[in-house]
């Protein structure tokens, strides 16, 4: 009808958009349509009233480059745009991404009950070096929903988990163990490395805390490490005496209560403010730069990881070297149904897969593809494949495998972005390879 | 801090600083739908260079108690009675959008007591779009995306915004939805849209004034803006380039030195 009224729809930039341009103005740095690289330690105060200013948080700016800089300020700013969220930090690494977290939310004597199928590094974190610092941890199966609500106490301070664990692709019932913690008067903390913000946004699922390695799909290229915290601004902090580093009178800010003053951003200022003065992890310049190129591409990579992966679920299964394929777009994936409403736009990149042969033929494997690279990291743009078993586990008996949710014949494959035939080809070779001890034992 | 009006608790910022008597007041009044956090770019400054800088919560809003108040006209004796609870004779007003409207209406109701009034993104009166106000008063929290996005101007959509990290589309959207959108932008939407009174209350102002606006304002644009300032004897205006009408976030700094110049002339601080 032609007089029917247009309808209203906000034109604020949507996801690809931001990917490409939030958290940079050209006009503001010489018309310069990159990103500049602020390649400096320090940046000029206009007078003494303007250094002190800086200095007491009354105006924004830039100090010293351990605090912040212009170059990772835009890479903080996409981030939070295209998690739909109010504020980020960026930080060194993944794992100095998850400690400033931790740090600024707990105190000597806290808890937090943490997810127990997570990156080796982080299980190491929360299981040997919190507790140095007075911090302890109680772990439950991703799966175990109510045992999240059971391992709550007195002193827990927050719940921290990856949405998909690493690497049994066991999914956290995002959701629900946010409203267990809500109802608890503490946040959830989600690593959504594996996801990216193009695959799950998870403030959308009742996260309050989003921790990223942007080593891995974010940067993409296997060039940079970094990570980065992002906060969701929902969290209310006053809600309960339960963070008073947070509400009240901060002796390092002249008595600054963060959350009063900085509400839906508290978090991201405390951890800026205390953390990285007193810790430092900061990113630098270059590799923030790294990781905005890699961001600039996001979800054309995505897509194509995802599909790579599908179509890779699709060979493996149907290949007679293959014992079992575990991928959430596997239809009898225990948590298949969780991952299609968590992660409607494909279900990431990472399959564990078992060789019939056991550890002797994942090494022949491992040992004979030529195209996927052999190494310690995912969410390159190339196809990488470690066995955990002879490699990174080899230590580990059978028993202690299992606990860690490995096994002998697993291998773990971080499908990348080359054409899917090549990747196929290259896997032909490594399981002809792992045949051929069988055939020499059966004669 | 907080303390009583009509029996209902206020929420007030303090920029950091203990309240203090003996200092000048300074009180702040957010947009519609939005809280006393919208100011913590200017409040800090002033908390620590002599003033008590006061960002309140409207009733029903941010961390206050109370329902939100229906009327411009509510709003501004209710800020008069701020004055008078934290025990001050007398105070400088700076307003945000509705807020520009409650403290016109405010200093034009108490010309004795107000010493300045600065107005960011203010206009004489801010009819709403039908549409949107409907969006707001049928809790849809569509309206506060849509104000949003008309209240960042072209740059400010992209940020690259002074303090380090922080998105503001996104920090502005966490505080609107806060609360009920109904009963706290839905209630101010209405309120501004019924408001007239607004040119008349311009020609009762006496005090020193300040007009900060910006040239891609799309909620109260900069003729709108001028169309007031010229109701006031002797208001100074001061016109922002590439800015929207969230300026106090978009451009923090321009607004803090602009406004820290007028304020510290025409109501000097009390000197340490
Ligand atoms: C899920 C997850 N979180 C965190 C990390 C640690 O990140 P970084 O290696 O960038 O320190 C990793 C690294 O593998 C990871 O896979």
């Amino acid at each position: 009808m032609s007089d029917k009224k247009k309808e209203l729809k906000p034109n604020t930039y949507k996801f690809d958009t931001l990917s490409l341009h939030a958290g940079y103005q050209p006009h503001k740095n010489a018309g310069s349509r990159q990103v500049p690289i602020y390649q400096t330690t320090s940046y000029l105060f206009d007078d003494v009233d303007h250094a002190a200013a800086l200095f007491n948080l009354e105006r924004g700016g830039h100090i010293y480059s351990r605090i912040s800089n212009p170059t990772v300020g835009v890479l903080e700013e996409r981030v939070a745009s295209l998690e739909g969220g109010t504020a980020a930090l960026a930080t060194s690494s993944g794992m100095s991404a998850i400690f400033l977290a931790v740090m600024t939310l707990c105190e000597a004597g806290d808890h937090l009950v943490v997810s127990s199928q997570l990156y080796g590094g982080t299980v190491n974190l929360f299981r040997l070096t919190l507790p140095k610092f007075g911090i302890k941890c109680t772990f439950v199966k991703p799966r175990d929903t109510e045992g999240f609500k059971k391992a709550i106490q007195k002193n827990t301070k927050g719940i921290f988990g990856e949405l998909v664990g690493n690497p049994g692709n066991e999914i956290m019932n995002m959701p629900e163990i946010a409203k267990i913690a809500h109802e608890a008067g503490i946040p959830l903390m989600v690593d959504a490395t594996y996801q990216t913000p193009y695959l799950c946004k998870p403030f959308e699922h009742g996260a309050d805390i989003v921790i990223h390695s942007l080593t891995k799909w974010m940067a993409g290229h296997g060039s940079s490490m970094a990570g980065i915290l992002v906060e969701g601004g929902k969290f209310d902090w006053m809600q309960n005496d339960k963070f008073p580093t947070m509400t009240k009178p901060y002796e390092g800010y002249h008595g600054l209560s963060f959350a009063e003053e900085f509400g839906p951003t508290a978090f991201t200022m405390k951890a800026r403010a205390e953390g990285m003065r007193d810790f430092g992890p900061c990113l630098s310049p270059q590799n923030a730069w790294n990781v905005l190129q890699g961001i600039e591409t996001l979800s054309v990579r995505m897509k194509k990881h995802c599909s790579n992966a599908e179509e890779m679920v699709k060979y493996l299964m149907g290949h007679e070297s293959v014992a079992w394929v575990s991928h959430p777009s596997v239809p009898d994936h225990p948590d298949h149904e969780l991952a299609k409403k968590l992660l409607p736009n494909g279900r990431g990149s990472m399959i564990a897969f078992g060789i019939k042969g056991g550890k002797e033929a994942g090494v022949a494997f491992i040992n004979n593809v030529k195209l996927a690279s052999h190494l310690a990291n995912v969410g390159d743009t190339r196809t990488l494949v470690i066995h955990p078993a002879s490699g990174t586990h080899s230590q580990m008996d059978e028993a202690t495998l299992k606990f860690a949710g490995l096994s002998h014949d697993m291998i773990r494959l971080s499908v990348g972005i080359e054409d899917i035939d090549d990747i196929k080809n290259d896997f032909e070779v490594g399981f002809r390879a792992a045949r051929k001890p069988r055939l020499v034992s059966n004669q | 801090m907080k303390f009583k009006v009509d029996n209902n608790e206020v929420y007030a910022s303090t920029g950091g600083r203990p309240f203090d008597k003996k200092k000048p007041l300074i009180i702040f009044v957010h947009g519609s739908g939005l809280t006393h956090m919208t100011w913590v770019l200017q409040t800090r400054y002033f908390a620590f260079h002599g003033y008590n800088a006061l960002a309140i919560d409207l009733p029903g809003h941010g961390l206050s108690g109370g329902e939100s108040l229906k009327s411009i006209e509510e709003m501004a004796d209710w800020v008069n009675s701020v004055i008078d609870a934290v025990g001050h004779k007398e105070a400088s007003l700076v307003g945000h959008s509705q807020g520009c409207l409650v403290t016109i209406e405010c200093t034009a109701r108490y010309p004795n007591k107000i010493k300045t009034l600065s107005l960011m993104g203010g206009a004489g009166a801010i009819p709403m779009n039908p549409q949107l106000l409907s969006l707001a008063e049928n809790n849809d929290p569509k309206a506060v995306d849509l104000m949003m996005d008309w209240a960042h101007g072209p740059a400010g959509h992209f940020g690259g915004h002074p303090v380090p990290g922080l998105y503001h589309i996104n920090t502005g959207t966490m505080l609107a939805k806060s609360r009920t959108i109904q009963n706290t932008l839905g209630v101010d939407f209405r309120a501004c849209d019924n408001y007239k009174n607004g040119f008349e209350a311009a020609k009762k102002v006496k005090c020193p004034t300040l007009s900060i606006l910006a040239t891609d304002d799309k909620m109260c644009p900069v003729k709108e803006g001028k169309k007031l300032a010229a109701l006031i004897d002797g208001s100074q205006v001061d016109i922002i380039d590439n800015c929207g009408h969230m300026m106090l976030l978009e451009e923090a700094d321009r607004v803090l030195t602009v406004l820290k110049k007028f304020i510290t002339t025409n109501y000097p601080p009390l000197s340490s």
